[in-house]
């Protein structure tokens, strides 16, 4: 089937959207940025076709017998499954890459011990991955690297320690080694991991009371299909990088206007506010952009912001919302700098300001920068969509709606949860239109 | 696959005409830089409202403070000397004009050729709407402890200049400017000698504005934004009046009337633009420090500037003024009041309207300077009002005129690729 790909790569994280002839969208994918671009291309694109293959297989599974009611609980058990061969297949390829590093003249001295670390850890690591893939657990992130270094490192201190050598050493190794495996193109043989995990399900979960035969033949159906790379469009900071012909290249902007027409097509102003741009842009009821306004100069107010203020406080970014969520009273935080905004928090904190309340304020404070830049670029028209990776940050989504009241009135204000698809959404349909409409 | 940003290539292709404008500039920068030996006096002036008939007639040679700046900026100098001036103590937001030419003083006044500046017999400040230029004349007095003399240009606030407004300015000349000249240089005003200079603008004039005008032709035979910036050095500085100027636009427009016959796009850095894909109108001043990078995002998009407002900063001419010498200090008058930054913001809307319906533009894009509060103010609501009347997209990026710390490639580029294809999907949706 012809498969018309969008990527957007991200100053963050980079994703791909992949949509059908009837265009509709079958598969989405993520991944971090590295500082790989051509890496990062090519694993979304992958998880979108992997993502793409769960939408076909439950398609075939429509109206199973054998599966009735099950179908959903069945499908997230096998994509469990299939995630945890993925996961274990990059663990042998970093446990290949870090006892080749360990070959290394330096570690001559304690390479055995090194490589009885190393054995130890990634055996444990390899045991943990069935409760990090079990049902009902949360990872912490979905990117391999998230997952698997921060317990490399504490297991390998641990482990350091009993051995009787430097932490050091293992240290050393896994720096080296992370990149080049992330940095490698993503293995093939879907099939292979498809069934695996299939295999693995039915042992896992004899509750549901199918074997694997009685699936096997959806499942391989589903992969037979052949998913023609028909078209890619590209877009984002990293376009210019990726192997494309000049024509398969589309600004962001167009891209990012064209996605959220297509999730709400009464938009008229859509609000991005990505790690490194805010991006306010109008488009007609077409969804062809009319106008743009961009972050100049100076990145304050972006995403990155609240990543700074997240490791100034020492929590993780996702949990910064929900905190600033619990705030009675917004502390104003005047400065725009990113950095100096870290100096205010760490003042009112010593002021003896509460944390919730600081928080309320920076969130605010990043809105304000985006009524500004809405502004320059002719305000807010209804409908008004808000996408990138700051819309799914509650806090952020409070303060525009009370900003947006306060300036605006009263304006339909979308935000889908798949909003950090956006840009890549449009370039899909832009590679949709390049052939189906050339 | 789009082109990384890479350095432009450092073989330029130049026109016969390019040789003698950078000659020419050369030659007055040699000129400043032998004072000493051949005892001319010289007069400090600034580019907008410059009378350089009149000082011509005192046999005075002239220095443009703005022109030193930019000369510096091309080659890369002026970094060094914004930062000598921030050391003095001009603060991040002052016009970088301003900073480059303090810092250049504060380093031993060597100019951008290499010679050195000498020191000024008189300031000379037209004011024609920019307000920075009075405190810049002010702090070079406090230095040079020199005469200054300072003509007042009304500002055209009701888009009119009308005959009081002439007069007013006239009687300066008469009783201000014109025998603070006749005292420093000790040469007796001679009107006509003024009446011949004026001639020699009038006829260089009327080619300059037949080149800014074949942009009407598709393609354009020039980029009239960062060619029209070699097109401008001439009449907007020391040869204004001079029959060198008349000669520079003579061989400049016959180059051009060859381009149109061969159906040429302009000569850019990296030789002729084919394929002309977007005709745009520019507001504001270009960024010098990165200029050719800044053109290269354009020419390798296929874009050409059409009509630009930078280029009647000194002057403009393209609605009927030309110096005049049958009314020779009326029309000096004239032109300072004409000149583009003495303009009212509905004017300036006014042109910009008219040069994208007589160019046939694809629609406006401002390079909004962060340094100069006077020429940026309004140009986002100008922006707005251009699109409406229009119905064609405009585009806001931000650089600066020679502080090299405020031009982000990667962003500029960024903008202006989005806005090239916002262009291209207008057109497919056929708006």
């Amino acid at each position: 089937m012809k498969c018309f790909i969008g990527i957007d790569l991200g100053s963050t994280t980079t994703k791909a959207v992949i949509m059908n002839e009837d265009r509709e969208v079958i598969g989405r994918g993520i991944t971090n940025s590295r500082s790989n671009y051509d890496t990062a291309s090519r694993v979304a694109k992958q998880e979108a076709m992997i993502d793409a293959r769960f939408t076909l297989l439950r398609q075939n599974l429509d109206g199973n017998e054998k599966l009735g009611e099950k179908q959903n609980e069945f499908l997230d058990d096998l994509e469990r499954n299939f995630r945890r061969e993925q996961f274990v297949e990059q663990l042998d390829d970093l446990k290949a890459t870090c006892l080749r590093s360990s070959q290394g003249e330096r570690f001559d001295s304690v390479r055995d011990k090194l490589n009885e670390v190393l054995d130890k850890v990634f055996i444990q690591l390899r045991e943990e991955s069935l409760a990090l893939y079990a049902k009902g657990a949360t990872r912490k992130s979905d990117f391999f690297r998230d997952i698997a270094g921060g317990r490399f490192l504490t297991l390998s201190e641990e482990i350091s320690k009993d051995v009787g050598i430097k932490y050091d050493f293992a240290l050393n190794v896994y720096d080296k080694s992370i990149i080049e495996v992330e940095n490698r193109p993503p293995a093939g043989n879907l099939e292979g991991k498809f069934l695996d995990g299939l295999r693995n399900l039915t042992i896992e979960s004899p509750e549901l009371g199918i074997t694997f035969d009685d699936v096997q033949g959806p499942v391989k159906d589903a992969l037979a299909i052949d998913l023609e790379e028909t078209f890619v469009v590209g877009t984002g900071y990293g376009r210019v990088r990726l192997p494309f012909p000049k024509e398969h290249i589309r600004s962001e902007i167009l891209c990012h206007g064209l996605g959220a027409h297509m999730m709400y097509p009464g938009t008229r102003t859509v609000l991005d506010i990505g790690g490194q741009d805010t991006k306010s842009i109008q488009v007609d009821p077409q969804g062809v952009v009319d106008n743009f306004q961009m972050n100049d100069r100076c990145a304050a107010g972006c995403g990155r912001y609240l990543g700074y203020i997240a490791d100034e406080m020492n929590m993780g970014l996702h949990e910064l919302g929900p905190i600033a969520m619990k705030s009675t009273k917004a502390v104003k935080i005047n400065s725009t700098c990113t950095v100096f905004a870290g100096a205010e928090l760490r003042d009112r904190l010593a002021l003896g300001e509460k944390r919730e309340d600081i928080l309320a304020g920076l969130h605010r404070s990043i809105i304000l920068r985006a009524m500004s830049i809405i502004a320059r670029s002719g305000g807010i028209r209804d409908q008004f969509t808000f996408t990138g990776g700051v819309a799914k940050n509650e806090a952020a989504v409070k303060a525009l709606r009370e900003l947006v009241k306060e300036n605006y009135g009263d304006v339909v204000i979308n935000i889908d949860p798949d909003s950090i698809y956006t840009g890549a959404l449009g370039g899909s349909e832009f590679a949709r239109r390049a052939v189906m409409e050339a | 696959m789009s082109a990384p940003l890479r350095k432009p290539s450092t073989d330029v292709q130049k026109d016969a005409s390019m040789a003698k404008q950078k000659a020419m500039i050369d030659g007055n920068f040699d000129r400043l830089g032998n004072v000493k030996n051949t005892g001319e006096k010289v007069s400090y002036t600034f580019v907008p409202g410059n009378l350089n008939e009149l000082i011509m007639c005192f046999d005075m040679v002239g220095n443009y403070p703005e022109i030193n700046a930019i000369q510096n900026g091309l080659r890369k100098k002026s970094g060094g000397m914004i930062m000598e001036a921030e050391k003095w103590g001009h603060s991040e937001d002052v016009c970088t004009y301003v900073k480059a030419d303090v810092g250049m003083m504060r380093k031993g006044n060597i100019g951008p050729t290499g010679q050195p500046i000498p020191e000024p017999d008189i300031l000379m400040l037209s004011y024609t709407g920019c307000y920075t230029f009075l405190k810049w004349f002010e702090l070079l007095r406090h230095d040079y402890k020199c005469e200054t003399a300072m003509l007042h240009v009304p500002y055209t606030g009701d888009g009119e200049i009308t005959d009081a407004m002439v007069q007013y300015v006239v009687k300066q000349l008469k009783e201000e400017v014109i025998p603070k000249y006749e005292k420093i240089s000790g040469v007796k005003f001679d009107i006509d000698r003024l009446r011949e200079n004026l001639a020699h603008s009038a006829k260089a004039e009327d080619d300059f504005v037949w080149v800014l005008e074949s942009a009407k032709n598709k393609p354009s035979p020039i980029d009239a934004y960062f060619g029209g910036i070699y097109y401008i050095g001439p009449i907007f500085t020391a040869f204004r009046g001079t029959d060198l100027a008349v000669d520079y636009y003579k061989t400049l427009r016959a180059e051009i009337e060859q381009r149109i016959a061969n159906g040429q796009g302009p000569i850019t850095p990296e030789g002729e633009m084919k394929n002309e894909k977007y005709r745009i109108v520019t507001e504001g001043p270009p960024n010098y420090t990165s200029m050719r990078e800044f053109w290269k995002m354009f020419y390798d998009e296929g874009a050409v500037v059409v009509a630009s407002t930078y280029t009647k900063v000194g002057g403009t001419y393209d609605f009927g003024f030309r110096h005049d010498p049958s009314r020779p200090l009326e029309s000096l008058a004239e032109y300072c009041m004409h000149c583009y930054t003495n303009r009212n913001l509905p004017e300036r809307t006014r042109m910009l309207e008219s040069y994208i319906n007589d160019y046939e533009a694809d629609g406006l894009l401002i390079n909004s300077i962060k340094s100069c509060n006077s020429f940026a103010a309004g140009e986002l609501m100008m922006m707005r009002e251009v699109e409406k009347r229009t119905g064609k997209p405009a585009a806001f990026v931000e650089t600066d005129l020679v502080d090299p710390r405020y031009f982000s490639a990667a962003n500029v580029k960024n903008r202006l690729e989005s806005y090239f294809q916002m262009i291209d999907q207008k057109r497919r949706a056929g708006v």
